[in-house]
């Protein structure tokens, strides 16, 4: 946000820049480069006919006006390497065009209509992915007559299915999306969104693909020319590997030549696809691996004044590595209690740090990011510095957590009731009956009504609200002193979620649990918090009373949150006709 | 209520999506709403997830198909439009989706952005180009915002974008679709009172989507409240959130928090006492 990315144009031909500053895509373009280059120049550079022969001097070496020496029938290999790259790379080029024209709209149109089409359009390109290609070209070759350039034709309808399956896959993708409908609805014809919202999405993909298929195409058509059913008279880097195996008792070093010439270009063209594919799709250098060291555990808390003994932070900061190996502090300072029995909201927009405060006191923070500073004690044990196994059982154990998105916080291959069982089982050494009966008690406890049903039920054969409610049971199973819940009921229903605050409310009460409950909606704050930390820009701005923070906000931060609650704003007066439409 | 008000007529509308898996049975989402929004007028549809909210305002819009029943916009019936016709009544209604993130492109820039549905009605280039900048300066964007990307907006600055989209034709309905749900507490007060300009300057109508009670009753004249695909009460804004009449408004109303620790216990107590027992919601 504080960054002023560059404009459209800058970013666009920054990919190309991108590539070339990296080593591998700078190296490999030289490499084509020069490669292209000598061949489109063949006629200037080379030292003479490419079909000229001399028997006299068949398998000259390196000489004056034979650079690289003469082949078997006298005819010198320089001329017919920069000559046989026309053959073989022009072939790729035809074959790589013929694939893109017959794939890319085929794609396109199945992607993106679907249904019937789509079905047709992949039944096609099964049955052309199961044509054996080699008997195909050959086949081809014994009813067409042997020009190397219907080859690549054939050739290129064959490696369509690649570039049709990346672009159909992508399309679909793509179709849902929002900005779809929202061009639909602004009135666009079906191919204008193609042209100007789907293609700039397969756009990068595409060139990727351009250059790894490209690069089979070379081989395939070596491959051809090596087996001798080429265009046969004319040179190719593979016939010239076919004549150098046949010499290659007599001159073996014959073969290196052509073989060094496919080896090059098809190694530059997978190196750049790479080096394409990290521009393109944004995969920067990631940042660096090393993590700063967390600074060294204060001082043992028992005996500092006015630190809660559940959970307790003091001058937490929160630092994510930025590319260019600076670091970005997002919480700065952060002073926090929970005591037993009590719930505490800590409140804030997004971007506010909550969930990151959240992160690092369950030692969850995402990669790049790290506790810069400050003391975090659970239990009275400092938590800072852990060790990521000690932490693990920490969590297992005394600090629960609860996510935001329940249905993705559960596998979709497992039944309820084994996600329930399972860490039981592995942190309590219980039976398996035993682990059933505590589960079926947890989905009680719950309130759950039909536990057994919801046992043995998959996740997406249970509502969302069911799902939390699940979510909640595994958290209590290792009967943990604190939960640690990240906006659970946010992606619930209004009455759903006044179920599940209630039951969270019912268990801090019986169980004398500890919460620390992240949310944005200071309605779920005064309906479960005792106590509320007001958290902006990474800082606590205000803490206190649940109760003195809602009526009497002091800090103008929360004021301002306060103002813009709408639970008290009148309702809207009803409708009136327009004054012109009455007259 | 003249018919002549009426902008957007909805009679006994029936949606169907195809079942899950081989010859499920279909799975009928709205079973015959009918409604109606007249000229300048908000009309707010609440409702919980599944209830067939967001399918009616694409109902509208055309973006699923219609199984049965009347959708007629100004005097036209449009349920069955589609191509052309439906083209052209993109100059009359537009939308503005939830999710902000989604709904822009993320490789174009806001000013191309804004300038296609200009361009597919086939304004020219310098018009558009003017007209973009009007948009931005009426929802509050400054007006180098033309040449950046959506990435460098927040979600709340990007809501604006979606907004000043929908507005460019000059549209007659616009279909928002919880268009403030994503957004953060402070900014959702600014969009709606953007939205509430709007309407007052221009005299467009909504089909105002949501799930927030407090929301739907601060930007609606009229408030529709759907439930399992039906339309379980109608009536002014003021009258449904303060007396409801049907048992499921009632308890709508009572399971949304409010912002005050008494008010909200005294919330909570009547919930309960309304809605006692464990598992009673609409989950099943």
């Amino acid at each position: 946000m504080s960054e002023t990315p560059p404009p459209a144009a800058a970013r666009r031909s920054g990919a190309a820049r991108r590539v070339l500053r990296n080593p591998l895509g700078l190296g490999s373009a030289l490499v084509l480069a020069v490669i292209v280059a000598a061949v489109l120049l063949a006629p200037v550079l080379s030292p003479q006919d490419p079909d000229l022969a001399s028997l006299r001097d068949s398998f000259g070496g390196p000489g004056p006006g034979h650079p690289l020496g003469l082949d078997s029938a006298g005819r010198d290999i320089a001329s017919r390497l920069l000559y046989g790259g026309r053959a073989t790379l022009g072939g790729a080029v035809l074959a790589v065009l013929v694939a893109l024209a017959a794939g890319v709209p085929a794609g396109l149109l199945a992607g993106y209509r679907g249904g019937r089409v789509d079905a047709a359009a992949n039944w096609v390109v099964n049955l052309v992915m199961a044509l054996p290609a080699m008997v195909v070209l050959l086949a081809c070759r014994a009813i067409l007559g042997p020009t190397v350039w219907v080859l690549m034709v054939v050739l290129g309808l064959l490696v369509a299915p690649a570039f049709f399956r990346l672009v159909r896959g992508i399309v679909a993708g793509v179709r849902n999306e929002l900005y779809v409908d929202a061009a639909r609805v602004s009135g666009l014809s079906g191919t204008r969104i193609v042209a100007r919202h789907v293609l700039v999405v397969v756009r990068g993909p595409i060139i990727i693909q351009t250059a790894l298929v490209a690069g089979i195409a070379i081989g395939l058509q070596a491959g051809l020319e090596f087996l001798g059913i080429g265009s046969g008279s004319a040179p190719t880097w593979g016939a010239m590997l076919n004549e150098a195996f046949k010499n290659i008792q007599r001159a073996p070093g014959m073969i290196v030549w052509p073989g060094l010439a496919l080896g090059l270009t098809n190694a530059s063209l997978v190196l750049l696809a790479a080096a394409l594919r990290d521009a393109l799709e944004d995969r920067g250098t990631p940042p660096a691996r090393r993590r700063p060291r967390p600074p060294k555990a204060a001082p043992p808390p028992g005996g500092e004044p006015g630190r809660a003994g559940l959970l307790s932070v003091r001058g937490l900061t929160v630092a994510y590595a930025l590319a260019d190996g600076r670091s970005k502090q997002v919480v700065h300072g952060v002073d926090l209690d929970v005591r037993a029995g009590e719930i505490v909201g800590l409140v804030g927009e997004s971007g506010s740090g909550k969930t990151q405060t959240a992160f690092s006191i369950l030692g969850i923070l995402p990669e790049g990011g790290h506790v810069g500073a400050g003391s975090v004690t659970v239990e009275g044990l400092e938590i800072v510095g852990l060790p990521e196994r000690a932490h693990r059982a920490l969590r297992g154990n005394a600090v629960a957590y609860i996510p935001q998105e329940p249905m993705s916080n559960l596998d979709p291959s497992f039944t309820v009731g084994a996600q329930l069982m399972e860490p039981m089982r592995h942190r309590l050494g219980i039976s398996r009956a035993e682990a059933r009966r505590r589960a079926l008690d947890l989905l009680r406890m719950v309130e759950i009504t039909e536990p057994e049903r919801v046992f043995g039920s998959y996740p997406h054969e249970i509502s969302g609200g069911m799902a939390q409610r699940v979510l909640i049971a595994g958290a209590m199973s290792c009967d943990p002193g604190l939960l640690i819940a990240d906006e659970p009921t946010t992606a619930l229903d209004v009455m759903v979620q006044a179920e599940v605050l209630g039951l969270l409310r019912r268990l801090q009460r019986e169980r004398g649990l500890g919460v620390l409950l992240v949310t944005h909606d200071l309605g779920v704050v005064a309906d479960v918090c005792d106590r509320v930390a007001v958290m902006h820009d990474g800082r606590i701005v205000e803490t206190d009373t649940a109760e003195q923070v809602l009526s009497d906000p002091r800090d103008p931060y929360t004021r301002r949150l306060l103002g813009a609650v709408l639970d008290h704003a009148p309702a809207r007066a009803p409708w009136q006709p327009a004054a012109e439409e009455t007259v | 209520m003249t018919k002549d008000d009426d902008l957007l007529v909805i009679e006994d509308l029936r949606v169907s999506f195809p079942g899950k898996g081989w010859r499920a049975a279909p799975n009928e989402v709205l079973k015959g709403v009918s409604l109606n929004v007249r000229r300048g007028e908000t009309l707010g549809l609440v409702g919980g997830s599944g209830s067939g909210k967001t399918t009616i305002g694409r109902a509208v819009l055309g973006l699923v198909p219609v199984g049965s029943g009347g959708i007629t916009f100004a005097g036209e019936r449009i349920e069955r439009a589609t191509g052309r016709r439906r083209r052209l009544l993109s100059r009359d209604i537009q939308v503005v989706f939830q999710d902000p993130y989604t709904s822009l492109n993320p490789s174009l820039t806001i000013g191309d952005t804004l300038s296609e549905p200009l361009r597919a009605q086939g304004q020219g280039r310098a018009g558009a180009r003017r007209r973009v900048g009007d948009l931005l300066e009426r929802v509050g964007l400054p007006a180098d915002a033309a040449s950046r990307l959506p990435r460098e907006f927040s979600g709340g600055q990007r809501q604006r974008v979606a907004i000043a989209r929908a507005l460019a034709i000059g549209p007659k309905l616009i279909v928002c679709d919880e268009p403030v749900s994503a957004l953060d507490l402070t900014t959702r007060k600014t969009v709606l009172d953007l939205f509430l300009e709007i309407q007052e300057r221009t005299g467009v109508s909504y089909l105002f989507v949501s799930h927030d009670l407090a929301v739907i009753r601060y930007i609606s004249h009229r408030v529709a409240v759907i439930h399992h695909g039906e339309i379980v009460e109608t009536g002014e804004a003021a009258e449904v959130t303060t007396r409801p009449r049907h048992p499921y408004t009632r308890n709508l109303l009572l399971s949304a928090p409010v912002a005050d620790v008494a008010g909200q216990r005294a919330r909570r107590e009547a919930f309960e006492r309304a809605y006692a027992g464990p598992n009673t919601s609409a989950e099943r």
